[in-house]
């Protein structure tokens, strides 16, 4: 492990680095991390600043839209100044102005059953904060698939879920061992249909930055295995197990998904 | 004669004919499969086994709705 830090790193990251559970080698942990962001909204927002902050040493952000006025309440990683601008590298611009020493890499494109595992291959840690069900599961599934470790959560009103997935490193269950298959079509609505209390995208944003750390420097109980659920009108957080579910289609022992042909096929019903 | 149980549903006592099974459950509430995951007890089941996993008398349960905001 290289510990070789500049004067202006260590004053940088002095408070990490007081932490024992850090220190300076959970600090070259993160330096040495490369990290994939899938989506620059709501939740990639927050995931984006604190992971830059932090230091991790590459972050891949993946997002093939404009940032819009309606963004703003709740894309802190956004600016007045970059309406119309691609979301991707408005938020790789926050990274860089939070944190200079850290390498960001916009990848401007949609996530596609073609590009997935090429783009997720060249990170460590996957984090969803998609606002799509196909692309969630197309995420889910190339992790697997990858073997990458996938820290996912999503949103609406004032709900957050959040788990970390990672069945290549132990008996831990996957995404679809949660939800084994999306919901029909139309049946639950996204943000832009139901609403999403700017404030509760932050929150499971940041949780989601917090697990992404823990995981890269090998601290605390890991979230996998386990389901946070946080609805913010009560102020309740509960965390619920979750096992490894054997029928599991994507990483059961009978697995009978072994590609991502399933969303090719999604996104040409969708094109048509 | 027909028993019956008392469930935790989300916090609130209800009562169901027995046996009831998690799909028995997510029918009676009119509940669609793909839309939830089932906590009992604190823990998720998985959907494979929904149709043969009986509850039992006293088991809490939570509908946990499936969202996918971003």
């Amino acid at each position: 492990m290289d510990l070789d830090f500049s004067e202006d790193e260590i004053v940088r990251y002095s408070r990490h680095i007081l932490l024992k559970e850090v220190g300076g080698i959970g600090q070259a942990r993160l330096k040495a991390a490369r990290v994939l962001v899938v989506g620059a909204g709501g939740l990639g927002s927050p995931i984006v600043l604190y992971l830059a902050a932090a230091g991790v040493g590459t972050i891949g952000i993946v997002d093939h839209d404009l940032v819009e006025l309606s963004n703003l309440q709740r894309q802190v990683a956004h600016t007045v100044d970059r309406l119309g601008a691609p979301k991707a590298g408005s938020a790789a611009e926050a990274a860089r102005a939070i944190n200079p020493e850290v390498a960001v890499e916009p990848h401007q494109t949609r996530l596609t059953a073609e590009n997935a595992l090429d783009i997720i291959g060249r990170y460590e840690i996957v984090c969803d904060g998609t606002d799509n069900f196909a692309t969630r599961f197309l995420v889910a599934d190339a992790c697997v698939l990858a073997r990458r470790t996938l820290v996912s959560a999503a949103v609406l009103r004032f709900e957050g879920q959040l788990s970390t997935f990672k069945p290549h490193a132990g008996e831990y269950p996957c995404y679809r061992c949660l939800y084994p298959e999306p919901p029909p079509p139309g049946e639950v609505p996204t943000c832009s249909e139901a609403g999403v209390l700017g404030a509760v995208t932050g929150v499971m944003g940041t949780l989601q930055a917090t697990e992404v750390i823990k995981e890269i420097v090998g601290i605390g109980e890991s979230l996998a295995g386990r389901v946070l659920i946080w609805d913010a009108l009560d102020m309740r957080f509960r965390t619920v197990r979750l096992r490894k579910d054997p029928a599991c289609a994507l990483c059961g022992p009978a697995a009978t998904t072994h590609d991502l042909n399933e969303h090719s096929r999604v996104a040409l019903t969708c094109a048509g | 004669m027909q028993k019956s149980l008392t469930l935790i549903l989300n916090g609130e006592s209800r009562h169901f004919d027995a046996p009831v099974t998690v799909a028995g459950l997510l029918a009676n509430l009119g509940l669609e499969t793909r839309k939830v995951a089932v906590e009992r007890n604190e823990e998720i089941v998985p959907r494979s086994t929904y149709t043969v996993t009986s509850l039992a008398d006293g088991d809490s349960l939570e509908i946990v709705y499936f969202i996918g905001g971003g």
